[in-house]
């Protein structure tokens, strides 16, 4: 009988934490599926002692907080939630309303992978299906390439096998639109969506859904696997408030996966301490160690960085370099000598730039792909995640401060993805060598390593 | 403190001066302060923009039409600059009522160097019920409220269309989308928080002046 006044599937709403704005109800049906205990009313900020906690983001900070003379409310100081304002308000007066959960299907055999793991993927997939199967935590330290994507289906098979609902939560939307196509591929008859802040898919509402982080601030205890893919990657590594969403998005018993191939230091020390499981993949899939880049000193590097230019060393090993078959990667510091790198470039070479506020950045990755792009300069936006067959990488300024161990070990990392190519040629242009730069050559010499002991 | 736009840390200058007065609490960084474009002396006396010298093209437009002498000026305090739109945005569309705090003191003190000695009333400019239940309160009598007066409201909203979703033409030729409610014998300033074609406060003033007012000017935040 609701069903019949109200148009809403269950699926629609289960797991979600949505405020009454943003639901597409009338207030009087909203109140009718709260009646049905289909909607769950929970307090939206939470004041004790003096101190407040959205709910929705988990922000605790008072200068977050303000007050407003609602006329809603008709309360004068009202309070409401600065931090995550950018979703829409969340206000003190008004609820937040959560879905309550709903059974998924069971899949006998979702997987149509055809692809062939190697032997140590094989160990740590099997590691992943255990710790989904248990319902537990799990950190997948695995190098740039080891293919951790693949190493993920046969744990999400499981999951659909038992009817678990799954995320898979990623901090940059360039990979998750990435991973989207490959999901797709693997699980045909599944249905998938990907989330994030402009995609086209809104719903969010499938059994398995493919996410950016920021996403999971509109669900609540609505996942039995939450992955989180480069749990090191910003924002996600130092956002409070997305941590909280991400394990607030989990129910209780949830299995929770961490992936990453250059984990912080707190994830170290828990592996060290044991207080975090862990799996370790040195070796990429194709079996050839990483390239190691090599450091470069350009006295005059500094000189020709303010005038956005390049020096005449670096443009004759690009000359070089482009004679080859592979393509180049140029990582810069910023978005302007992004630009101007690009402009001086491109009277010489077929050249493409971009950054993260680039409106184009999906297409001039998507024809650097196609290879009708031969260089592409580019800011720490493609640091990671995206991957190309054939490149090498140069680092102009790398001792600039964007560029910490993570992100050159992650870039570097984009080098030699393929078994067709598995090398290519990695170089850090400085003018003084910092801690970060010898810090990534060295992790990447000590992965070597390790990937040859398994052997 | 923090800024109130972007949360940087202020860090408050200790020198002799500040032992010896009462400092004002900053609300914003000095970048973030730097980023509005300040009207101190306005091009065009009509609608209070800041580029040109003399009458500009719309408002000799609005001297030839049937509006002609409805509204005695615009006066605005910053231009619409690609950070004022986006603070607009936070401030309105989203919902950040607290911003309002950082323009404050600029508006005030506008207001009071412009419209001083004028025994004036604050007409606010009603939202439709749609939009106040959006945002949760009017933009309009939020300035107002920043300037210690309390909103006069004299008109009323007719129907509930959207002005934003009308093209330029049909805005500016549509009906009067507003009521009188009731009527004055003092100037009145009509306050909003942007002047961007002239024609609401049009609407509003010459419903003001077919009822006795005998003066209706315009004061917005941005223009
Ligand atoms: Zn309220
Ligand atoms: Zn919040
Ligand atoms: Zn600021
Ligand atoms: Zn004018």
């Amino acid at each position: 009988m609701l069903q019949e006044k109200i148009s809403f599937s269950r699926e629609q709403l289960a797991g979600k934490l949505l405020t009454m704005q943003e639901l597409p109800f009338s207030p009087e049906d909203v109140n009718e599926l709260v009646r049905q205990s289909i909607l769950n009313k929970i307090p939206s900020i939470v004041t004790t002692k003096g101190k407040s906690v959205c709910q929705r983001c988990g922000n605790d900070r008072s200068y977050l907080f303000a007050v407003f003379p609602h006329s809603t409310c008709k309360n004068n100081t009202c309070l409401y939630c600065r931090n995550c304002i950018m979703m829409g308000r969340v206000t003190q007066c008004e609820p937040l309303y959560e879905g309550a959960a709903v059974i998924w299907p069971q899949h006998a055999d979702p997987c149509k992978w055809d692809g062939q793991l190697t032997v140590s993927q094989e160990a740590s997939a099997q590691r992943i299906v255990s710790a989904i199967e248990q319902k537990s935590e799990l950190l997948v330290w695995a190098v740039c390439g080891a293919g951790k994507t693949e190493m993920l289906f046969p744990g999400i098979t499981a999951a659909l096998q038992r009817g678990l609902r799954i995320v898979l939560a990623t901090p940059r939307t360039d990979v998750v639109r990435e991973l989207l196509p490959r999901f797709q591929q693997a699980f045909p008859q599944v249905r998938i969506q990907a989330l994030y802040g402009d995609s086209e898919e809104k719903q969010g509402d499938a059994q398995l859904l493919i996410s950016t982080t920021h996403q999971l601030f509109r669900y609540s205890r609505a996942f039995d696997v939450v992955i989180i893919d480069e749990i090191d990657a910003f924002p996600y590594h130092n956002d409070d408030s997305l941590q909280f969403a991400a394990g607030r998005a989990a129910k209780t018993d949830a299995a929770r996966l961490y992936l990453t191939a250059t984990p912080r230091k707190k994830e170290k020390a828990k592996i060290r301490k044991r207080t975090l499981p862990a799996v370790f993949i040195p070796q990429r899939f194709h079996g050839h160690p990483l390239p190691v880049p090599r450091l470069k000193l350009i006295l005059t590097l500094k000189r020709h960085l303010s005038k956005g230019r390049l020096p005449q060393s670096i443009i004759k090993t690009i000359q070089i370099q482009q004679k080859g078959s592979r393509q180049l990667l140029l990582f810069v510091s910023t978005i302007t000598y992004a630009g101007a790198v690009k402009a001086f470039l491109e009277n010489d070479f077929n050249v493409a730039s971009v950054h993260a506020e680039d409106p184009e950045r999906g297409e001039k990755v998507q024809r650097f792909r196609d290879r009708t792009i031969d260089i592409l300069v580019t800011t720490t936006i493609l640091e990671r995640g995206v991957t190309f067959p054939s490149v090498d990488v140069f680092v102009i300024d790398a001792g600039h401060h964007v560029f910490d161990e993570a992100a050159l070990v992650q870039i570097a990392g984009r080098a030699g993805r393929s078994p067709v190519d598995p090398d290519g040629d990695v170089i850090f242009y400085h003018f003084g060598k910092t801690n970060a730069m010898l810090d990534a050559q060295e992790a990447i010499i000590y992965m070597n390593k390790k990937a040859r002991k398994e052997l | 403190m923090r800024c109130l736009i972007c949360f940087e840390q202020l860090l408050p200058k200790v020198d002799w001066t500040s032992f010896l007065t009462v400092q004002k609490p900053i609300k914003l960084c000095v970048s973030c302060m730097e980023k509005f474009d300040v009207i101190d002396e306005p091009g065009c006396k009509g609608c209070g923009r800041k580029e040109g010298n003399g009458l500009c093209f719309d408002c000799e437009r609005w001297n030839l039409s049937e509006y002609s002498g409805v509204l005695e000026e615009n006066v605005s305090v910053f231009g619409y600059n690609d950070f004022a739109k986006e603070l607009v945005a936070r401030w309105k569309y989203r919902g950040d009522f607290t911003l309002v705090h950082a323009f404050a003191e600029a508006v005030q003190t506008k207001y009071k160097n412009h419209f001083h000695g004028m025994d004036a009333e604050l007409g606010a400019i009603p939202l439709s019920v749609e939009r106040l239940l959006e945002r949760g309160f009017n933009q309009s009598e939020a300035v107002i409220a920043m300037l210690g007066a309390s909103p006069h409201h004299f008109f009323k909203r007719k129907g509930n269309e959207k002005q934003s979703k009308r093209g330029r033409v049909e805005r500016i030729m549509g009906e009067n989308p507003f009521v009188l409610m009731d009527s004055v014998e003092c100037p009145v300033v009509l306050v909003d928080d942007i002047y961007t074609t002239g024609m609401t406060v049009r609407h509003l003033a010459r419903l003001l002046k077919a009822n006795g007012c005998p003066r209706v000017h315009s004061f917005t935040v941005f223009r």
